[in-house]
């Protein structure tokens, strides 16, 4: 195993059911209070592809209510761990697992895991905007009319309170009838994060969701993740450093997927612990 | 390769595309054309007054007073016809026996050629087929009988090596001498005035039963029967085309068992359609009994088995066309598999599936084979929805067929067969247009 210390002092330390340990926090960002439990669970979880093994062994525990951010080069492991979260990995059929990964103390692949109603918990935004072809309204509304809520006025109610939340409720509150397909792609990529805020999940994961958009869109989308950091246990894949430093608390890079250092971020960028992280930070290699 | 080679190449290939897609359009054109002037003129044609009068008795159409008034028109020249027949036949008495005997079997020709061209002659039985009642009812067809009337064909065998030649005789010459003589050009002259004809547009082609196995009348038992047959395919083969599609593309694991269904199915698209015909009559009608004979149901079920691969196949490329993204959005939302197919995926994959659908649904209308022993007859009314599960009815293909090479009068009534094929090409082109406009328009809904 190729870990560091500090890695596995956050994965041990915050096992316990109410780690009180100081987490280090950037100073413009406001103390999150009672944080630390651990939401997420990872004991020596490997994920294969048929013979091949894409994530080797982790063990991490990631901490509710914090930004969590993996990075990683290309083909690292990270999205396959990301996705193994809440099951999408389902959908390749020679993907399989090993160890235990534990959601709120339930194990995620356990033969008895409704992973329906898992999803429902653990919403994921995907990396390239992908709305339904149909109205804003629809969009967001999908999930709670899945969920057996089809009264029409606490749809709307839904509807507006998820496109507030992902701060595009000002843009699009007049036109909730169109299609969401004629939207811009930053506004896109918040329509979904809004559908997915809208079956109230615990857990956001979102896989790369600026790889497809415009530096403004991006800066939206990452104001998006600031104002949510608090509210929900986010974990966001991505391959941008600097986005990577500006919204999370922690971050954990994978490397061939092992994965190698799991600190608080300030610490991981600034004092790395391990070459392959300093490496992979100062760009000597991606 | 160099440049020049390359260009070359490129220029021939053009030509050889333009080349072969000019084949394709004049190939079209060449069977178009007969098609679409022959069929139209099934409902325009130049009609006559025994067409009115047809029309009249069988169907209870037209105006009885103005009716009356032609008649009365038309009937002065056909008295004169009748009393020029009668004169002869009163000369024919006064001849010696020998004479009368020879005049007798010249007269005899020419009495039905005149009954074939202008309708019963009186001191006739009446006829009890329909087709003798009448005259010619068009006047392009009175125009070749007139011809017929006026002229014996014979054959001339003179030369054994060569095919022997016809030639015609005037009738005209044979009764020189009697009083005969002047009624071949009378009926040359007056023809117009006793047949009287005008320019017609009969809708009811469409939309009247037929007169006397298509004699007269109409096509509808055979537009109606093609649409139940079609539609009745469609009922069985749609849902169970889709929901076999859906297996494939989203429950099937790949194995051996799952591809011997997928390759079975791709050659149940290539057998034969008149195999589908044998099996459905040994299948549908002899083992489950699903009718007593020939009945819409087993010719509809027929149909369903011989499209369903198409639709199957056409429905799976929709479905898989689906971007995975949609799956994947759906399923995170917290949706079930079955949820995620019903709400997300075959919406998106609809206007795949309704284009494979209606182009089946093409196919179904025009297929003569499944339904030969199944569900078709030559001659028949049109039958009631409740009849189809029990009776056979006429359908556009089987009587195209039936028409063009198994009638008792085909030649008679080419127009009925062009008439039959227009509308059966028009129905299938109705029906591939309106999937395209059906895809068009849901392919803007989903892309906003």
């Amino acid at each position: 195993m190729h870990m560091t210390a500090d890695a596995r002092e956050v994965s041990t330390s915050a096992s316990g059911a109410t780690a009180t340990r100081d987490i280090y926090l950037p100073s413009e960002r406001k103390i999150i209070s009672g944080g630390g439990t651990p939401h997420v669970v990872a004991k020596d979880f490997s994920i294969y592809y048929g013979e091949f093994e894409a994530v080797k062994k982790v063990n991490a525990d990631i901490l509710s209510k914090y930004v969590t951010a993996i990075i990683g080069p290309s083909g690292c492991g990270k999205s396959t761990y990301l996705r193994a979260i809440n099951r999408m990995n389902d959908l390749i059929p020679s993907c399989h697992t090993t160890g235990a990964l534990l959601f709120d103390g339930e194990d995620i692949y356990g033969k008895f895991t409704d992973e329906v109603l898992l999803r429902k918990k653990i919403g994921m935004v995907f990396q390239k905007p992908n709305p339904f072809p149909k109205s804003i309204f629809d969009n967001i509304a999908y999930g709670p009319r899945l969920h057996g809520i089809n009264d029409k006025k606490q749809l709307s109610e839904i509807v507006e309170r998820s496109l507030r939340k992902a701060a595009l409720w000002d843009e699009v509150s007049d036109r909730l009838d169109k299609n969401a397909l004629g939207l811009s792609g930053g506004q896109q990529q918040r329509l979904c994060v809004a559908r997915t805020l809208a079956v109230e999940p615990e857990i956001l994961l979102l896989d790369e969701p600026t790889s497809a958009l415009d530096p403004k869109a991006t800066a939206k989308i990452e104001d998006l993740i600031q104002e949510l950091r608090g509210s929900y246990t986010i974990m966001i894949v991505t391959h941008n450093m600097q986005q990577a430093s500006r919204v999370s608390d922690y971050t954990m890079f994978f490397y061939e997927g092992v994965l190698v250092e799991y600190a608080p971020t300030a610490q991981l960028f600034t004092n790395p612990k391990d070459r392959m992280t300093e490496d992979y930070i100062t760009g000597r290699f991606s | 390769m160099n440049l020049g080679t390359r260009k070359i190449l490129d220029r021939s290939f053009t030509a050889v595309g333009f080349g072969s897609i000019a084949v394709m359009g004049i190939a079209l054109l060449i069977v178009l054309v007969p098609i679409i002037t022959n069929g139209v003129g099934s409902v325009f044609f130049t009609g006559t007054l025994e067409h009115r009068k047809m029309l009249f008795n069988e169907f209870g159409r037209g105006n009885t007073e103005e009716l009356v008034k032609e008649n009365a028109v038309s009937e002065v020249y056909r008295q004169q016809i009748y009393g020029m027949l009668s004169a002869f036949e009163s000369e024919l008495e006064t001849m010696d026996a020998e004479k009368k005997q020879d005049y007798l079997s010249k007269y005899g020709p020419v009495k039905t050629a005149l009954q074939t061209l202008i309708g019963p002659l009186p001191g006739e039985a009446e006829a009890i087929l329909t087709r003798y009642k009448y005259g010619q009812t068009r006047w392009g067809k009175a125009e070749e009988k007139l011809h017929e009337f006026l002229y014996e064909t014979k054959w001339d065998f003179s030369n054994p090596d060569a095919m022997s030649k016809e030639y015609f005789v005037s009738r005209a010459t044979e009764f020189e001498g009697t009083s005969l003589v002047k009624l071949f050009p009378f009926v040359e002259e007056h023809l117009e005035d006793v047949l009287r004809p005008e320019f017609t547009v009969y809708w009811g082609f469409l939309t009247d039963s037929s007169v006397d196995s298509h004699i007269f009348g109409g096509i509808w038992p055979e537009i109606q029967g093609t649409f139940f047959l079609a539609v009745g395919a469609m009922l069985f083969a749609f849902p169970l085309g889709v929901i076999a599609a859906v297996y494939f593309t989203e429950y099937a694991r790949e194995g051996f068992f799952n591809s011997i269904l997928r390759s079975a199915n791709s050659t149940l698209a290539g057998v034969p359609s008149i195999v589908f015909g044998l099996f459905g009559l040994a299948f549908f009608i002899n083992t489950l009994k699903v009718s007593e004979s020939k009945s819409v149901l087993a010719g509809s079920l027929t149909l369903a088995i011989m499209i369903l691969p198409t639709i199957i196949r056409a429905a799976e490329e929709a479905i898989l066309s689906v971007p995975k993204t949609y799956k994947e959005a759906s399923l995170s939302l917290g949706s079930t598999k079955w949820n995620t197919i019903m709400t997300v995926i075959l919406p998106a994959a609809l206007p795949g599936i309704i284009t494979g659908g209606v182009i089946s649904l093409g196919r179904a209308a025009g297929e003569t084979a499944p339904i030969i022993f199944t569900a078709a007859v030559s001659v028949g009314s049109a039958i009631g929805l409740a009849d189809v599960f029990s009776s056979p009815t006429p359908a556009l293909s089987w009587n195209i067929y039936n028409l063009a090479s198994e009638h008792e009068a085909a030649a008679e009534i080419r127009h009925v067969q062009y008439g039959m094929v227009l509308s059966l090409v028009s129905i299938v082109l109705l029906l591939n247009l309106s999937a395209i406009l059906l895809r068009a328009r849901i392919s803007k809904k989903l892309k906003g």
